[in-house]
């Protein structure tokens, strides 16, 4: 400690100790995610769907609305009566099946994205202001978040329906102003967490303001766990969306909703139950597939400390 | 006289606490009648145990919070008067720990970078400049400019922090414990830089730490604190050479000696630290202090000068003062 100071402050030894290669942290997620076997099954599957629901035009020749009486339930193509012209069959009016439900995911996914994006900005707003000015604008927004939670979501939907008549706006509307809940909390708590690390002090001590604190030094930090959330309540409205269409309170005929061509299906389901099960399992494909990509992004943005 | 860069007047933070369900709040005072000059160009150091209101001071100076009553002026202003930003441009912090006050989601551009944006000063080509001149004064090497912070060691990392600080040429650096949280290796390292940067920027140092020997190193002047108050605030000489309060004797005698045949040093005070929620009589530090007299648990004492401060204590007296 009384050791003279060195001659000069420009290059002292120890600050020239190896750096190891830069890596951004997107460069890390991006390699960690690559190891990740359930991250990557999720995400193949969900660019699957996505790139059939974007083009639709390109995969399939029929037109989802065109109806053909004289060819009404024709079973795919693995049954003795199917055939390559329709190969997996055509409903009861004679629609394509295959072009149904390529244009279903469509529906599917806006109403999956539109819904996050919606509750995302909704929830997280909420959580980040009462996380970091706490006090009085916490309470206030824990009772707002209380009073969501004690919302059934199918009944407010059912109510919703009977207002102003079921539509697909209706359905994003109210599935966007219901499921934030999720978001709010875990937004909250994230950015408690981080509302007390010094970096928050030192940007305020630099003179940042409130907006550029939340906006570049908070968000950044609490954005991990939001993208899991976010997958997680995709997951949700799409299986929402299906059994409000399937009640017959979501989005109406003809559009090409895989929860109404369930339900549009189910008188002929014992005797042609491929028209079940196949907007079933395409359902069942996505949802799982947003959830396996929600796991792996948890695990995979997770400190090193977790498996 | 000059006006002193810093000039804090009996200042005081208290918070109210709960106490527990159907209890009245209590008053928590963390800083109490703090008054305290820094002079440009001097390191004014703050010494204490932990709990003593050191870092509470610090977010005063920084105005991170604002008193509860009393003025700190800077250059003569009251900060209260003046805007947030001002105030950032002339006083800067260097935290205790480098591993939580960078962002860990920033490059080392971004984060030597941010005062200079928030502030609007300069193109996008004249930050950078800036940031790169910054990184040489405080003898980091150019290559770490795309590094983020974990990819840094501690004392790297401290100097990112360091050259964030000084990026807008500050008057004064608040240090709050700023080695502590380094390995021992590298502590006297970051001293020494900061020693090189106050001649090279002509810096004023306001430095909290809990560890005298830096303390003697560095320092002008050195304020002792003690549940929230200052108990003596002497030149370096005069509180080394001859402490006049019995806590700041006692803080002296606590220093462990490098030889181990010495044993571990007699403290001198006992008992625990108070509640500052309640804390005791008179002088508050009667009940540990082994000079005390009936009167310091009744009376609260004044200060009394010395050609070079004063020391808050009923014992301190004239024959004391001579000899410091």
């Amino acid at each position: 400690m009384t050791a003279p100071a060195p001659s000069s402050a420009l290059a002292p030894a120890a600050a020239l100790e190896a750096v190891p290669p830069r890596r951004s942290p997107t460069a890390r997620f991006l390699r960690r995610a690559g190891r990740n076997p359930s991250f990557m099954i999720g995400a193949t599957v969900l660019a699957i769907i996505v790139a059939m629901a974007l083009f639709a035009p390109l995969i399939t020749a029929y037109d989802p609305y065109d109806q053909d009486i004289a060819r009404r339930l024709i079973p795919p193509v693995w049954h003795a009566k199917g055939s390559w012209e329709h190969w997996l069959g055509t409903d009861k009016l004679g629609r394509d099946y295959f072009a149904r439900l390529v244009y279903g995911a469509r529906i599917s996914l806006l109403i999956g994205i539109a819904t996050v994006v919606v509750s995302g900005l909704i929830g997280t707003a909420l959580g980040v202001a009462g996380g970091y000015f706490g006090g009085r604008v916490d309470m206030a927004i824990g009772y707002v978040v209380n009073v969501r939670l004690a919302l059934p979501v199918v009944l407010i939907a059912l109510a919703a329906a009977a207002l102003v008549g079921s539509s697909l706006e209706t359905v994003i509307l109210v599935l966007g102003l219901l499921l934030w809940d999720r978001f709010a909390v875990v937004a909250r708590s994230a950015t408690m967490q981080v509302a007390h690390a010094d970096y928050i002090a030192a940007a305020r001590a630099i003179g940042c303001s409130t907006r550029r604190i939340v906006l570049s030094e908070v968000m950044p930090n609490i954005l991990n766990p939001l993208i899991v959330v976010a997958t997680l309540e995709m997951a949700h409205a799409i299986l929402l969306e299906a059994a409000l269409s399937f009640l017959g309170l979501g989005v109406q005929p003809p559009l090409p909703s895989w929860g109404l061509m369930i339900a549009e299906g189910k008188q002929f389901m014992f005797f042609s139950a491929w028209v079940i099960a196949i907007p079933g399992v395409a359902l069942a494909s996505l949802v799982l597939a947003i959830n396996l990509l929600g796991d792996g992004l948890r695990d995979v943005t997770a400190p090193e400390n977790r498996s | 006289m000059t006006v002193p860069v810093l000039e804090l007047k009996d200042v005081t933070k208290t918070y109210r606490v709960g106490q527990g369900f159907m209890k009245p709040k209590a008053t928590l005072t963390a800083v109490g009648g703090v008054s305290l000059t820094v002079a440009r160009g001097e390191v004014h150091a703050l010494v204490g145990e932990s709990g003593s209101g050191k870092s509470t001071l610090a977010k005063l100076l920084l105005g991170l919070i604002a008193p509860t009553s009393g003025e700190i002026r800077i250059d003569g202003v009251p900060i209260g008067q003046t805007d947030r930003r001002e105030v950032a441009r002339r006083i800067q912090p260097v935290f205790q720990d480098p591993y939580s006050s960078l962002n860990p989601r920033k490059s080392v551009a971004d984060l030597v970078a941010l005062p200079l944006v928030a502030h609007g000063i300069g193109s996008s080509a004249e930050r950078q400049a800036k940031v790169a001149e910054m990184l040489d004064a405080v003898g980091l090497p150019r290559r770490v400019i795309d590094a983020y912070p974990n990819q840094l060691s501690g004392g790297q990392r401290q100097r990112v922090a360091i050259a964030r600080a000084l990026v807008m040429r500050p008057d004064v650096l608040i240090c709050d414990e700023p080695t502590s949280a380094l390995d021992v290796s590298v502590q006297a390292q970051i001293l020494n830089l900061l020693m090189d940067l106050k001649r090279e920027f002509r810096l004023t140092y306001f430095f909290i730490s809990h560890n005298l020997a830096v303390v003697e190193h560095l320092a002008d002047r050195v304020a002792v604190m003690y549940l929230g108050r200052i108990v003596e605030e002497r030149g370096r000489e005069g509180l080394f050479g001859a402490p006049a309060h019995p806590y700041s004797r006692a803080l002296l005698d606590s220093v462990l000696t490098p030889d181990p045949d010495l044993g571990m040093p007699e403290a001198g005070i006992s008992g625990a630290f108070p509640n500052p929620i309640a804390p005791p009589s008179g002088c508050t530090f009667h009940p540990r202090c082994p000079q005390a007299t009936e009167r310091c648990s009744r009376e609260a004492p004044a200060s009394v000068a010395f050609a070079d401060g004063f020391a808050t204590c009923h014992n301190a007296g004239p024959a004391l003062a001579l000899a410091g």
